[in-house]
């Protein structure tokens, strides 16, 4: 190994988009940077491999993105999901500095890419990344590669040193071989902890151990136990993380966007007793997909089962797996394993507080809801009465931890009330001191973006 | 066609179809994300539109080792080479040539053979240059046939995409814009104008966009050249030999060195190339297809250089070889790419 890679200005720890952002940001202030990932290759990238998109503040039209989105108003977006929970300084701060970020991405190599279809609601304020966030992801390893940074794969942070008010150095294991790297500054951007089911269940509740995680498997909070043990300010509700519904059939890890389902809105959902438990129609999906996931982890073995009729296959997208289809609902309900007499009288009920359909609207809220039944269906409420007849199970996916460590406006690590002289922390491992609950689509690669490249620009001018 | 093999595309398709991170690469996503099951003739029609140029590989967060195991570029591959065997007139030709390097090679050597066969037995003593050789009317003799069965073939092959794929009636329009994207390569471009991930994993470059213009606009030139001459020895009563300063001349001399040096640098990006995204088995029919035409090139622009030697009966032979096997050889090589590629931009058309 050479002297960078067990003595460098700057090590940065993860090797998603923000430890991306703050390696190349320092490579180009002139530091020898380190990279220690503790992906293999083909899964580098943190979480940042299943995002598309990056919400962007915007005066006026700005690559990808159209009319003009401003800082009020993307504000205003953040403050209705957190409930208020927000730092509004740090907030405003990652707002504003978006703008400049976007050109600084191209500049990058990063390509965006106009709005997907099926997301036209997002061509405004996000832009969203050709080929999506592993585009992303290799565009910028191949940059900071050039600029000299050094990569090493397979590097599982066990240990950062802190002596009184610095990181003195940094443990990590590869091969099973410890490794000890003395860095004149450290970056920490390895995510939070949501990968490492002990953790999430004493956190959550032993219900955890049946989420699904839609990320990386390598988002463990090694190294955010292994600061937040040693005193380092933390920030964010250590009991919760952000969950939605997703089919129930996705891999345990990694299942990432194609596992998401949509198709709650036109349904009925039931537990594991084939019964209804929530309004499926309270609003448009989008606004609505982030509660599914803590009502299923509220269900006894927290599973939910989506069921529709023929009518209602086509009106959302496609996802990965097909549904179970089945001739009658005795048959869907064989199929799902639910019990078959409370599932048609579920269905029954259901269908007898169904109206007048004529309204029906599959994009706007129609206003075609059930009466007299509890829980009610306020929108969308059409009976279940065409076969053939789909199911589709649900579980809790988990995106990422609230938990994380608190920064300042310098994207700086504290101990008690004084800054940590040489760490940084930036992306998802830090976004607690930002998004208190809740979550802005495209709001995580903004706040990686932002206080990666602080972070970077910190870090390299302690090392200088 | 391959039942697995469209199974394959089919399932990995329909992944691609929730996820739409892609849409932007290329003429296949936007075709894809407007169905919602797949046909076989859906995924032959994807198929033809996919120019390999692996953005979306190398984007994928669901590549291998990643259980879903997606190889999108591979999966059409495969079911493209598969269609160009199925769809080729006669079907067993299809299956002899597309995928083997070796009865490529086996063909030309019989080309030359023969037409060495052709210079002994149809010699003229009252010819001048090259007729002196062979016969300008031996010539046409053999060649109109070898260049008007191809066109036939290809015309039933084409009828049967057209068919498979549920195309609509053609309007000019459709071809318009299916030459248009074929003139600059849209489809290697990339979406962004980097160009395509080949020779180098995930880097985009141009260069294999480059090397194939050279090879097609050098071919196109070398047949236009072709097409000059023989309007000039039919129309303007202007036979043979002509001189450097002349059309047949300039576009042949051009256009034997574009195809010459595109062939290189198509076989040296090849080379470089992982062949795991490409379709399975078909590297040696590639390789020599490539082989051929390159050689058609060189032989042509030696024959041009050494045409006032003893040697030139035969480099005649060679490169007279080499066209007529490449000629025949048409419907059941890469060659055909081309055209099916056409067919499946008009077809994307009408999409539109």
């Amino acid at each position: 190994m050479t002297s960078a890679g067990t003595n460098p200005d700057v090590v940065v720890i993860g090797g998603g988009n923000a430890a991306l952002c703050a390696a190349i940001t320092a490579a180009e202030a002139g530091a020898r940077v380190l990279i220690l990932e503790a992906a293999p290759k083909p899964y580098r990238g943190g979480n940042s491999r299943h995002t598309r998109n990056f919400r962007c503040m915007h005066q006026g039209p700005l690559g990808p993105l159209v009319d003009s989105y401003t800082e009020e108003e993307y504000l205003a977006d953040l403050l209705k999901v957190t409930g208020g929970k927000t730092h509004e300084g740090l907030a405003r701060l990652a707002i504003r500095t978006s703008e400049a970020c976007l050109p600084w991405m191209e500049e990058h190599g990063v390509r965006f890419q106009p709005s997907l279809s099926g997301t036209l609601s997002l061509a405004r304020t996000n832009a969203f990344f050709l080929g999506g966030g592993k585009g992303l992801v290799n565009a910028y390893y191949r940059t900071a590669e050039r600029l000299g940074v050094e990569v090493v794969y397979e590097a599982q942070v066990t240990h950062l040193e802190l002596d009184e008010d610095r990181i003195t150095y940094v443990d990590y294991i590869r091969d099973g071989q410890i490794h000890r790297v003395t860095a004149k500054s450290v970056v920490v951007a390895a995510g939070g902890f949501q990968a490492d089911t002990d953790w999430l269940a004493r956190a959550w509740g032993p219900a955890a151990r049946n989420f699904l995680i839609r990320g990386t498997p390598y988002n463990r909070g090694v190294v955010l136990a292994d600061l937040l043990a040693q005193d380092i300010a933390q920030v964010g509700d250590p009991t919760q993380c952000h969950a939605v519904a997703i089919d129930g059939r996705a891999p345990k890890f990694d299942g990432g966007i194609v596992t998401r389902l949509d198709c709650v809105p036109f349904s009925i959902v039931v537990n594991k007793d084939a019964e209804r438990f929530y309004d499926e129609g309270e609003d448009v999906w989008p606004k609505r997909y982030a509660i599914w996931g803590r009502l299923v982890a509220a269900q006894p073995d927290q599973v939910g089962y989506v069921i529709i009729d023929a009518k209602s296959l086509n009106l959302f997208m496609p996802s990965v797996f097909p549904p179970i289809k089945a001739d009658t609902l005795e048959e869907l309900a064989g199929k799902l394993d639910l019990p078959a007499e409370a599932l048609a009288e579920t269905v029954a009920t259901f269908n007898a507080a169904c109206g007048d359909t004529s309204g029906f609207h599959p994009t706007e809220l129609d206003g075609v809801a059930t009466t007299g039944l509890t829980p009610p269906k306020t929108n969308w409420a059409r009976p279940i009465t065409e076969p053939p007849f789909y199911g589709y199970s649900l579980r809790t996916g988990v995106t990422f931890t609230y938990l994380g460590l608190k920064v300042d406006e310098n994207a700086q690590c504290a101990i008690g009330d004084r800054p940590v002289r040489n760490l940084w922390a930036a992306g998802e491992t830090m976004a607690g001191s930002i998004l208190g609950q809740g979550y802005l689509a495209g709001f995580g690669m903004t706040i990686g973006t932002v206080f990666g490249r602080i972070a970077g620009k910190e870090a390299a001018a302690h090392a200088n | 066609m391959q039942t697995d093999l469209l199974q394959e595309a089919r399932r990995q398709a329909e992944i691609c179809n929730a996820c739409r991170y892609c849409e932007g690469y290329c003429s296949v996503f936007p075709a894809l994300h407007a169905e919602r099951a797949f046909s076989d003739g859906d995924l032959t029609q994807l198929a033809n539109l996919c120019h390999n140029c692996r953005g979306c590989y190398y984007a994928c967060q669901y590549t291998a080792p990643h259980e879903f195991d997606l190889n999108l570029p591979q999966a059409l591959a495969n079911v493209r080479q598969d269609s160009w065997e199925d769809l080729a007139f006669p079907r067993a030709a299809g299956k002899a040539f597309q995928k083997s390097g070796v009865m490529i090679a086996l063909a030309a050597v019989i080309g030359f053979a023969f037409l060495f066969w052709a210079a002994r037995a149809l010699a003229t003593q009252g010819g001048e240059g090259f007729y002196a050789v062979l016969s300008h009317n031996a010539m046409v003799a053999i060649f109109l046939p070898a260049f008007l069965f191809p066109l036939f073939s290809i015309a039933i092959s084409l009828r049967r995409y057209w068919r498979q794929v549920g195309a609509q009636r053609l309007k000019a329009v459709h071809l318009v814009r299916a030459f248009g994207q074929a003139a600059n390569m849209r489809n290697l471009k990339g979406g962004h104008g980097d160009g395509c991930n080949f020779e180098d994993g995930d880097r985009f470059s141009q260069g294999r966009r480059m090397a194939h213009q050279a090879v097609m606009y050098g071919f196109l030139l070398c047949f236009a050249s072709t097409s000059v001459a023989t309007v000039m020895h039919y129309v303007l009563n202007m036979p043979a030999p002509y001189p450097l300063w002349s059309l047949p001349k300039l576009l042949g001399v051009s256009g034997g060195l574009l195809l010459v040096v595109g062939c290189v640098e198509m076989v040296r990006l090849k080379l470089r190339a992982d062949t795991l995204l490409g379709a399975q088995g078909a590297f040696g029919g590639e390789i020599a297809f490539v082989g051929l035409l390159g050689f058609v090139g060189l032989s042509g622009l030696v024959l041009y250089g050494l045409g006032q030697t003893a040697a030139m009966p035969v480099l005649l032979a060679l490169h007279l070889g080499s066209v007529l096997a490449l000629f025949l050889l048409t419907p059941f090589t890469k060659m055909a790419h081309g055209f099916y590629r056409l067919a499946a931009l008009a077809a994307d058309a009408q999409r539109q």
